[in-house]
């Protein structure tokens, strides 16, 4: 193979360079082959780049791009996945837009806001809602007209309903309630408290910022790291489950109200006595020293697996930031920290969202979603640019010991410190309750909650979290069966 | 009104660089200069248009005098570039002087966009280095005995990378420059084209094993001479200048396999012994992960090109400045930028136009000497393009090199401008000698005697 763009085809050519000696014009042509097929390949990445990459890559806070782009497009909108209208331009009526959310303070912290900095959705796509990717004989057209363009409107995975009734269930107490469908990953509603209106942020900027104590602008729901309390026996109790091969129906335990184990005491809950429990039993009673008997048995270096397993210590799959679980467990651990840890006290910590995870793996049968709040991305005409798909991101629990966990969650409802949840209409609920001490007053506690429901078989999972609510019986299950409600009725 | 002429002159560049490019490609179909002389009229229409669109969005930006002044002594200067090449070398390859020059515009118009005062300097230096170098293609066509000086070839080479091992300063990481009095000046940059010289002159007309060796160890001593001054990116290009060289001239594909097998090694070599080769790595593979680190330049580059898009954001439009050395090393992310992926893309084909030429040239020409200087300069000219390109866009790790007669820099404006006019010289000589240059006098063969080729 020779290159010839020259036309040199006499046959008197050809001759001469049969006779060279000197022909090295096939090496020559080998390299100004290579050269081309990685130039091409080059020129191929950089389109794949320009089309499809680069949509994720921009989206970031370290491009200083907003203001530009605000100047020649109108940002897109950002909507439910029931239709509503979450954040949207509004004009001014001198040429100019401002930036509304109708919701107000409901969906304060997921949507966020985009005027002074960016938070929330706001901020994961803020490049996307000021790209057009609209048809592009308009685009020209508008452009020479000095029209602005408008953004693409990206989608999410937000009931309306859902964030509504969570919204008010928490009325004006500190704390979190975030759902998602266990089957694709979807986000269903997210809310922190204490919140904020968006439609103010310019205005009321140093006042948030400055408000330390209630740090209004923190979203709880991703960001906050809580003692786990009892909602973590679910995690003692799957290793407990691991170590017996799922067969743990010889345990039993008398509850005399404490349980003392190597000069460590550990009390139940409001130093109640459980009197002869079996498994089952101490997991839906909350039982403390039950839980702290099965802690002293358990295998530190493979407890340490487990929580490894369930992504303590680790990244998260999720597309915006979050605060990481953190757990001390390992071989070295003390007696007193390993039954700390067991009924979720001690140092370990962790965010509502990864609870919500570990809860809706064990309701999908061990196998955890990946989840996404945005479904799709649409120019302004309704045409699709980009859709997420339901994703697995891998098994976190044994299907068994998944299953077991489900029948456990689902007692703790019928029988125990979960039944202010039993009472549903066409659905049944399963979770567990907690109660975290956060301070050296014992008398002060989080109200935790995670479950999930379903009608024949497991949908969605809620995680709730009241700040100081007290016993996650009375204070957080009732929240999280109103956000059960608006989903399913 | 403002809006209006940015938009249109936004659209126009496209199509008018889409098209000039086109017609880059469409001279081949042509097999001599006189078919082709209506394409090249065209491609400087092309040229000047962009030029002009460039200038007007610019202007109706800023709406300051400077800019106009700056467009028309720009335009003149390159206009002049262009007829005295024309005119002192009828017989030269107008695509080669066409692509120079319109390499220079481009340059010339972002780095006006970018900074006035750097665009200005740069100019003139751009008028400084076409009138030396006006010269280089009549030196070349007349002068037959350039094969004779290896040695001085070599100790140029040498002596200048170990100066700038010696007396240069560190900057970011690297020593690169020399000073005297008040210049400043890369000798990396014109030791490639001497570079090129030396092993040609070795390797021409002898490929014994003997030879290969003498190559090799002078190749190998200029390389470790670069790594250890840190200049990576020029490191690489010498060593695949060198093994494209000796792969031509011994005709053996071993030397091309053991050319890859010695790369994949210094590679592994580079990764572990120097923290800044790891560093470009890390920044490579998760620029998002090591944003405020070491992933700040490239992820900066790339959120330009992302932004700007297929069609750019217009220029003076978008945030170039916001790229770290943009003026030099990522002088691509502002071009994708501002003046959109399709005009990048299309520059790429240009500079590619230009490859093709050369090594056109150095297939046609007869005289191994030239015959592989021609190929050592197309490669080495290619090679760092692909190093910038592929480096800003994240197709490669960064090794920051020039983007040749675009980016900011002398030396690299200087030494391009030489390439090219060597290049240029050979295509003179070979239309003159019917495409051999006759061996020096003292040089006996027969291989060139019995050749005629038109």
């Amino acid at each position: 193979m020779k290159i010839r763009f020259w036309s040199e085809k006499t046959e008197k050519k050809k001759e001469n360079r049969r006779r060279h000696h000197y022909d090295n014009n096939r090496e020559i042509s080998v390299i100004t082959y290579v050269f081309l097929a990685v130039f091409v390949a080059m020129l191929i990445y950089l389109g794949y780049f320009t089309q499809i990459s680069a949509k994720n890559i921009i989206n970031s806070n370290y491009n200083k791009r907003q203001t530009l782009l605000e100047s020649r497009i109108v940002r897109g909108d950002i909507i439910s996945a029931d239709g509503n209208v979450l954040a949207t331009n509004v004009s001014d009526g001198e040429g100019g837009y401002f930036r509304s959310y109708p919701y107000r303070n409901t969906f304060a912290h997921i949507v966020g806001y985009s005027t002074h900095g960016v938070l929330g959705i706001e901020s994961m796509e803020n490049y996307t809602l000021l790209t057009c990717d609209g048809n592009i004989v308009r685009r020209i057209k508008n452009d020479l007209e000095g029209v602005k363009n408008h953004g693409d409107n990206v989608y999410t995975t937000l009931n309306t309903k859902m964030q509504e009734a969570a919204y008010d269930a928490m009325d004006d107490r500190k704390g979190a309630v975030v759902a998602m469908n266990v089957k694709t990953g979807e986000i269903l509603c997210v809310v922190s408290k204490p919140d904020f209106d968006p439609n103010e942020v310019i205005g009321r900027w140093d006042r948030l910022n400055e408000d330390t104590e209630n740090s209004p602008l923190l979203n709880r729901a991703f960001l906050g790291s809580y003692p786990p309390g009892s909602t973590f026996k679910i995690v003692t109790a799957l290793e407990y489950l691991k170590e017996h091969g799922g067969n743990v129906s010889d345990y039993g335990f008398e509850c005399k109200g404490s349980f003392e184990y190597k000069g460590s005491l550990i009390n139940c809950f409001n130093e109640t006595s459980h009197g002869w429990v079996n498994f089952d039993d101490s997991f839906a009673q909350s039982c403390n020293s039950s839980f702290a008997n099965i802690s002293s048995k358990l295998d530190k270096k493979k407890f340490a697996s487990t929580l490894s397993d369930l992504m303590f210590n680790k990244e998260l799959p999720l597309p915006f930031k979050y605060s990481m679980a953190y757990s001390d467990i390992g071989p070295s651990s003390s007696t007193d920290d390993l039954l700390q840890t067991g009924i979720g006290q001690g140092r370990t910590t962790i965010s509502p969202i990864h609870m919500l995870m570990i809860t809706s793996a064990i309701a999908n049968d061990g196998v955890l979603m990946k989840p996404y709040v945005i479904s799709e991305i649409k120019n302004a005409d309704g045409g699709t640019i980009k859709k997420t798909k339901a994703r697995e991101y891998g098994r976190l629990i044994d299907e068994n010991h998944a299953e077991s966990l489900r029948k456990m969650m689902r007692e703790v409802v019928v029988n125990g410190t979960g039944r202010r949840a039993f009472d549903t209409e066409g659905y049944l609920i399963s979770g567990k309750t907690g109660s975290a001490e956060y301070s050296s007053n014992k008398s002060l506690s989080h109200a935790w909650f995670t479950g999930f429901a379903g009608e024949e078989e497991p949908e969605i999972a809620v995680t709730v979290i009241v700040e100081g609510g007290g016993s996650g019986g009375s204070v957080a299950v009732p929240v999280a069966k109103r956000v059960f409600d608006a989903y399913f009725n | 009104m403002e809006k209006i002429i940015i938009e249109i002159c936004r659209y126009l560049i496209i199509i008018c660089m889409a098209v000039y490019t086109i017609q880059c490609f469409a001279v081949f179909r042509f097999g001599n200069e006189y078919d082709r002389k209506g394409i090249y009229l065209r491609q400087n229409f092309f040229m000047v248009m962009i030029h002009f669109m460039g200038f007007a969005s610019l202007y109706a930006q800023k709406l300051d005098i400077r800019y106009f002044k700056a467009y028309l002594i720009q335009q003149l200067g390159v206009l002049v570039i262009l007829f005295a090449y024309r005119f002192i070398y009828p017989r030269a390859n107008t695509l080669i002087i066409n692509n120079m020059c319109m390499l220079i515009t481009i340059g010339l118009l972002i780095l006006t966009r970018i900074s006035y005062d750097r665009a200005m300097r740069q100019f003139y230096i751009v008028m400084g280095a076409s009138a030396v170098t006006l010269a280089v293609p009549f030196i070349i066509s007349r002068i037959r005995f350039f094969e004779k000086f290896k040695w001085l070839y070599v100790g140029i080479g040498l002596g200048s990378l170990a100066a700038v091992l010696l007396f240069s300063t560190v900057i970011n990481g690297s020593k690169l420059n020399i000073h005297i009095a008040s210049y400043t000046f890369q000798p990396s940059e014109y030791v490639k084209i001497v570079f090129v010289f030396a092993i040609a002159s070795i390797l021409a007309r002898n490929h014994q094993l003997k030879d290969i060796i003498i190559s090799a160890v002078i190749a190998m001593a200029h390389i470790i001479m670069l790594v250890l001054s840190k200049d990576l990116g020029s490191a690489v290009i010498f060593f695949v200048v060198y093994f494209a060289m000796l792969y031509v001239a011994s005709k053996n594909l071993i030397y091309y396999l053991l050319g890859l097998f010695a790369g994949a090694v210094g590679a592994y070599m580079g990764y572990r012994l120097f923290s800044h080769v790891r560093v470009r790595v890390t920044a490579f593979l998760d620029p998002m992960g090591h944003i405020s680190g070491e992933g700040y330049q490239i992820a900066q580059s790339l959120f330009a090109i992302g932004t700007g898009g297929w069609l750019g954001m217009g220029i003076g439009q978008g945030a170039p400045t916001t790229i770290p050395v943009v003026a030099a090393d990522f002088i691509f992310s502002a071009i994708c930028e501002e003046l959109g992926v399709v005009f990048g893309m299309c520059l790429v084909l240009l500079c590619l136009s230009c490859f093709i030429m050369f090594m056109n040239i150095a297939i046609k020409f007869e005289d191994p000497f030239f015959k592989l200087v021609a190929l050592g300069l197309a490669v080495a000219y290619i090679f760092q393009v692909l190093l910038t390109i592929g480096g800003v866009t994240k197709f490669i790790p960064l090794t920051g090199v020039t983007l040749p007669l675009v980016s900011y820099g002398g030396t690299s404006v200087v030494v391009t401008c030489c390439v090219f006019a060597v290049i240029q010289g050979l295509y003179i000589a070979k239309g003159r000698d019917n495409g051999h240059i006759p061996a020096p006098a003292d040089f006996k063969t027969e291989k060139l005697d019995i050749l005629e080729i038109e």
